[in-house]
């Protein structure tokens, strides 16, 4: 943290925030993460490095609300499962290119989350969860029945994969990859958007002290339904690709599991940090991965596993200890760098 | 400070029962505009419940509220904050995380649209920059404009959200305890600070403190078992006899 200079003045040089180190760290974290989403599919079986990257968004559209808003949706596989089978439908009754067919199944996703945003964020901690989850039960079970249209227990099969007629990107995942990549990463670049917006800061407001947010005059619930609406738009977009990279739509990803699934991937990772997210995708799809190719079927035993020992050990998952030591390192020079300057209160643990 | 000023806020019959138990009862209250008005009394007597009323986060049994002869009764906080009633609390509230500046830009941003534009960049709270700058000078707090409040001492917390009450710009700022917890050499400094903010503005605030109230109300109401039990300046209200075998005499004598 760089401490301005005390300016009694108001209106002189405006104080340089954590500008400086912390704006390049960023930038160098961003190359870094895109030489590795393109790098992937070099290293990893290419549908498999494309699930990577779908559960990532999925995880950070989920961080919007988990460790922004302070909400824990346990019904997030409803907008990723619906989105999932929309686009599989769109894409086998239309024929249109995939990425239309994608942004058709986030924009399902979204209309069905307004509803279940609204009468959801009238509650709040344990209780919030219960009735996201009550309504991503109700979403399965629409699903199960109505097998006319999702084609029930046996899901919907033979999704094609339209591509303006590009042959490679239609036929071999390693090419659909790159094709597929920029909508994943749109979506990702729109999460980092959103919080870091006017909007982002009222729901970090929310998220650490509701009643003092509502004091100042914001809609707390308003603002809820938004980050509600797009996070599930954004889990959408996510769900579709995923869809479309398969061929396929399982009703497991409609089922309570999938909600799971993720909300352990974003702790994981680590909550409110973004990159968590991709970390514990990342993290969680290759553990599964590696399991499952081994011919090994404990695979929940295992991660389970992983997963208690990752929360007993790094409280702030993978991601926010890593960033954590490294803002306490940053911290420890420079108050040692301007050491007789000031007083400074070490850092205090939340 | 003038007392023939229009009313600012008025209760009416307020009440509110919790579980058979009168936390506010029948209290009708008159703040006129212009001043600074105390809520007193013991522990129990029903301040906060009445601040919590007032400001909408508790929801009246029966009675009205009114701002400016507007009705308020039963809005939502952010609703009654929108109509310019803005409050501090008790206990110091805050959002841990971020830093004065970052606290007083949500303030000022509360009460406009500019709290959706999630497709913008933060940068477009700097907007708010010379404000900023000139609320946190009030309070004393530039120097530490950019820390995270989790590290400031409690005065400066306290001070932050007196800053915060301002950024409102509100026609009534209800200060709950403005001084709770502090030591005499800060007391005295916020009774300075709030004396100055308050100029031109009405004010209701709660405060145990006597030479607070005596510092700063140009009006006192005095607050017992959820009753009114005196009210008038405060040389008037301190020689009442109910009210100081009710609670001055006790907090004189302490």
């Amino acid at each position: 943290m760089t401490q301005s200079v005390v300016t009694p003045t108001p209106g002189t040089e405006a104080p340089a925030t954590i500008a400086g180190g912390g704006s390049r760290r960023r930038w160098v974290l961003l190359a870094v993460g895109l030489v590795a989403a393109l790098a992937l599919p070099w290293f990893v079986y290419p549908p498999v490095a494309m699930d990577i990257v779908a559960m990532a968004l999925f995880a950070i559209a989920l961080d919007i609300l988990l460790g922004y808003t302070g909400l824990l949706s346990f019904g997030h596989a409803a907008f990723w499962g619906s989105s999932a089978y929309v686009t599989g439908l769109i894409a086998t009754h239309y024929g249109v290119p995939f990425p239309v067919a994608v942004v058709g199944g986030a924009l399902f996703a979204m209309l069905l989350a307004l509803p279940v945003g609204y009468l959801s964020v009238r509650r709040s901690g344990i209780y919030f969860a219960m009735v996201t989850l009550a309504f991503g039960q109700m979403v399965y079970f629409i699903g199960y029945q109505w097998s006319d249209l999702t084609g029930g227990e046996n899901g919907l099969q033979g999704v094609p994969r339209k591509f303006f007629g590009i042959e490679l990107v239609e036929t071999e995942s390693f090419y659909f990859y790159y094709a597929a990549l920029p909508i994943l990463l749109l979506g990702m670049w729109g999460a980092w958007r959103i919080v870091h917006s006017p909007f982002g800061r009222v729901l970090v407001s929310i998220r650490d002290n509701t009643q003092r947010a509502r004091a100042l005059g914001y809609e707390v619930e308003k603002y809820k339904v938004i980050a509600f609406v797009l996070s599930a738009g954004l889990t959408g977009l996510a769900g579709g690709v995923f869809a479309i990279n398969h061929g396929f739509v399982a009703l497991t990803e409609l089922h309570w599991t999938t909600s799971g699934e993720v909300v352990l991937m974003t702790v994981l990772g680590g909550i409110g940090t973004l990159w968590g997210g991709v970390l514990g995708a990342f993290l969680a799809v290759m553990l599964a991965d590696y399991l499952a190719s081994s011919g090994f079927d404990g695979i929940d035993l295992v991660t389970g596993s992983v997963f208690v020992l990752v929360v007993l050990l790094f409280r702030r998952g993978v991601w926010g200890t890593v960033r954590h030591q490294w803002l306490a390192r940053q911290q420890r020079r420079t108050s040692s760098r301007r050491a007789s300057a000031s007083a400074d209160p070490a850092r205090r643990r939340p | 400070m003038t007392t023939s000023g229009r009313v600012a806020l008025r209760t009416q019959a307020l009440t509110k029962v919790f579980r058979g138990f009168h936390a506010v009862d029948s209290v009708n209250l008159e703040v006129r505009e212009g001043n600074v008005h105390a809520l007193v009394g013991p522990n129990g007597a029903g301040k906060t419940t009445l601040f919590n009323l007032l400001t909408g986060f508790v929801s009246p049994t029966s009675g009205t509220i009114t701002v400016f002869d507007e009705d308020v009764t039963g809005q939502q906080p952010e609703q009654v904050a929108r109509r310019g009633v803005a409050r501090s609390f008790q206990i110091t509230s805050l959002f841990e995380t971020l830093t004065s500046r970052e606290h007083v830009e949500l303030a000022l941003q509360g009460l406009t649209r500019q709290g959706f534009r999630f497709w913008r960049s933060e940068k477009l709270l700097d907007r708010h920059r010379a404000r900023v700058d000139e609320l946190l000078a009030q309070v004393g707090l530039v120097p530490l404009a950019e820390k995270p409040v989790g590290l400031l001492a409690y005065g400066q917390k306290r001070a932050l959200e007196l800053a915060l009450v301002l950024a409102l710009d509100p026609r009534v700022m209800l200060l709950d305890e403005p001084t709770a917890g502090m030591g005499t050499e800060d007391v005295d400094r916020t009774i300075e600070l709030v004396r100055r903010i308050a100029a031109g503005r009405t004010v209701v605030f709660v405060d145990h403190n006597m030479h607070v109230v005596g510092s700063l109300a140009d009006r006192v109401t005095v607050l017992q078992q959820g009753r009114i039990l005196a009210e008038g300046a405060y040389d008037e209200v301190r020689n009442d006899e109910r009210v100081i075998t009710a609670y001055l005499g006790e907090a004189e004598h302490a």
